[in-house]
């Protein structure tokens, strides 16, 4: 039985991808994003796509994570929601 | 504004919704997608390139044409961001700031001052320096040599397991970029200026379409490896298998640099003095 | 009922693709700050690929790396045994993309800050009509 943490890990992209819109601090959003490009890494691993688990995980939790944090760096972490 | 967007996406949503039952269920071998190109490459990868892992053989051979224009997008994106940011300064500044390593004291060098030549035991530094926090400095430099090692390896190794040049480069630049955050810009200026980070995002591009113009001069079609036998040796099959890696580390290099020259810009906002 | 429930267990994939595309979408429209709008386009990106991903998924199949011994290339192979390989390699492309265009949009964005010291796009426009 897969299924269920295919299901598991399914909820928790979405909930990681809620919360990085709902937190009230952007660098906040930004590591928030970092663990939803590498739930979403996970689920690709469990469908099977393994080179495209890999990218996201290099790309998504590694680089994108970083320009993120370097634009809050180099502008502002206030938000108004 | 947000009744009319929830609106919006929730209609989005309901027409999502009435088109699902036209999908085929989760995990259903008889879907419509796995039945007309997908089944020619998984049973004619081996012996058309040699190259067991069909995602490396499609996306560098069978579709080489569209993945050459995605690696041209990539460039594209890292020109745009360059010419967006980029701010240059005029050389002359009124004071410039040195630290002498050792000592930790730090110089003040007004305008037309002695400047100390490049070495190991001045660094420049900004005014807003702080000092590096030890164990991350430490670790860092213990990971980047093997970060790199394994980029390299997951470039030549992407035929037979996961992998490629678009991961690899990913990898290699993240493993840069790693040494920029814990170090600073300048000392990653001296690994790989911003010059050689364009030039190489060039040279991939370059790589890749000379390949395939290298096979129309021998003779078939544009990115047609099995042409460029006489060139590499061993016989078309293998000749393809070849030419595959050769534009991976294409691919490779312009990504690696492309990711390096983002993080230059982004992370001193277009003036290359401090980073993160 | 039965038959909803039925359809979500055989398809719960795509409501996890139609949620986190309206989720994306709603982002991208309703928040003001323009980070906040750069996840929410991100979130959008990665469910589309969610969708292209689960298309090729194949139940009780092997991943896209044919098994093959040496000098055995004469083997056959069949189709049905290996996940779909197609829609991973057009994925695996847009994710890099998608990654150089995250680069652009914050560029954008810290070009905005600069000009107007403000990420939020109400106080942008007071700051445009004022000036």
């Amino acid at each position: 039985m897969i299924w269920p943490v295919d299901l598991i890990i399914m909820l928790l992209v979405i909930i990681c991808g809620l919360g990085a819109l709902a937190v009230r601090d952007l660098l906040g959003a930004a590591i928030l994003f970092g663990a939803y490009s590498f739930m979403m890494c996970l689920l690709w691993a469990i469908m099977g796509a393994v080179d495209v688990a890999f990218t996201e995980a290099s790309v998504g939790a590694g680089v994108s994570t970083v320009l993120f944090v370097a634009a809050v760096f180099r502008t502002s972490r206030r938000t108004k929601d | 504004m947000k009744t009319i967007a929830l609106l919006t996406v929730l209609a989005i949503g309901a027409f999502l919704l009435y088109g699902t039952p036209e999908f085929p269920a989760w995990g259903d071998p008889q879907a419509p997608a796995a039945l007309h190109v997908s089944p020619y490459y998984i049973e004619h990868t081996i012996e058309d390139t040699a190259v067991p892992n069909v995602v490396t053989s499609v996306l560098a051979d069978y579709r080489g044409y569209d993945t050459m224009f995605e690696t041209s997008v990539i460039f594209a994106a890292g020109l745009a961001c360059l010419m967006l940011l980029r701010r240059y300064q005029p050389k002359t500044q009124e004071t410039r700031l040195y630290r002498h390593v050792p000592t930790g004291i730090t110089l003040r060098i007004a305008q037309g001052g002695k400047i100390p030549e490049a070495s190991d035991e001045f660094e420049r530094i900004d005014s807003q320096w702080v000092p590096y926090d030890l164990i991350v400095k430490l670790t860092a430099r213990l990971i980047v040599p093997f970060a790199q090692l394994f980029a390299l390896y997951v470039i030549a190794h992407g035929h037979h397991s996961p992998g490629g040049g678009f991961q690899g480069g990913v990898i290699y630049g993240a493993a840069l970029i790693l040494y920029a955050v814990s170090f600073d810009l300048r000392s990653t200026f001296r690994r790989l200026s911003e010059r050689t980070a364009i030039l190489l995002s060039a040279a991939g591009v370059l790589i890749y379409a000379s390949t395939g113009f290298l096979c129309m001069l021998m003779g078939g079609n544009f990115l047609d490896y099995g042409y460029l036998a006489p060139l590499l040796g061993g016989d078309p099959v293998m000749a393809r298998s070849h030419g595959i890696f050769i534009v991976e580390i294409g691919v490779g290099m312009a990504v690696m640099a492309v990711m390096v020259s983002l993080y230059y810009n982004l992370a001193s906002a277009g003036r290359h003095d401090e980073g993160l | 009922m039965e038959d909803l429930a039925a359809n979500f267990l055989t398809k719960y994939n795509y409501w996890a693709f139609i949620a986190l595309v309206m989720i994306g979408f709603y982002a991208m429209i309703v928040k003001r700050n323009l980070v906040k709008k750069i996840v929410g386009m991100n979130i959008l990106q990665t469910a589309v690929i969610l969708f292209y991903v689960s298309i090729g998924a194949k139940r009780d199949a092997d991943l896209p790396i044919i098994a093959h011994g040496h000098g055995s290339a004469s083997h056959a192979v069949h189709a049905a045994d290996y996940i779909n390989p197609l829609p991973h390699v057009l994925m695996l492309t847009a994710i890099v993309v998608s990654v150089a265009t995250l680069g652009v949009a914050i560029a954008l964005a810290i070009k905005i800050y600069r000009q107007y010291g403000t990420l939020e796009e109400d106080e942008i426009g007071e700051r445009i009509r004022n000036a």
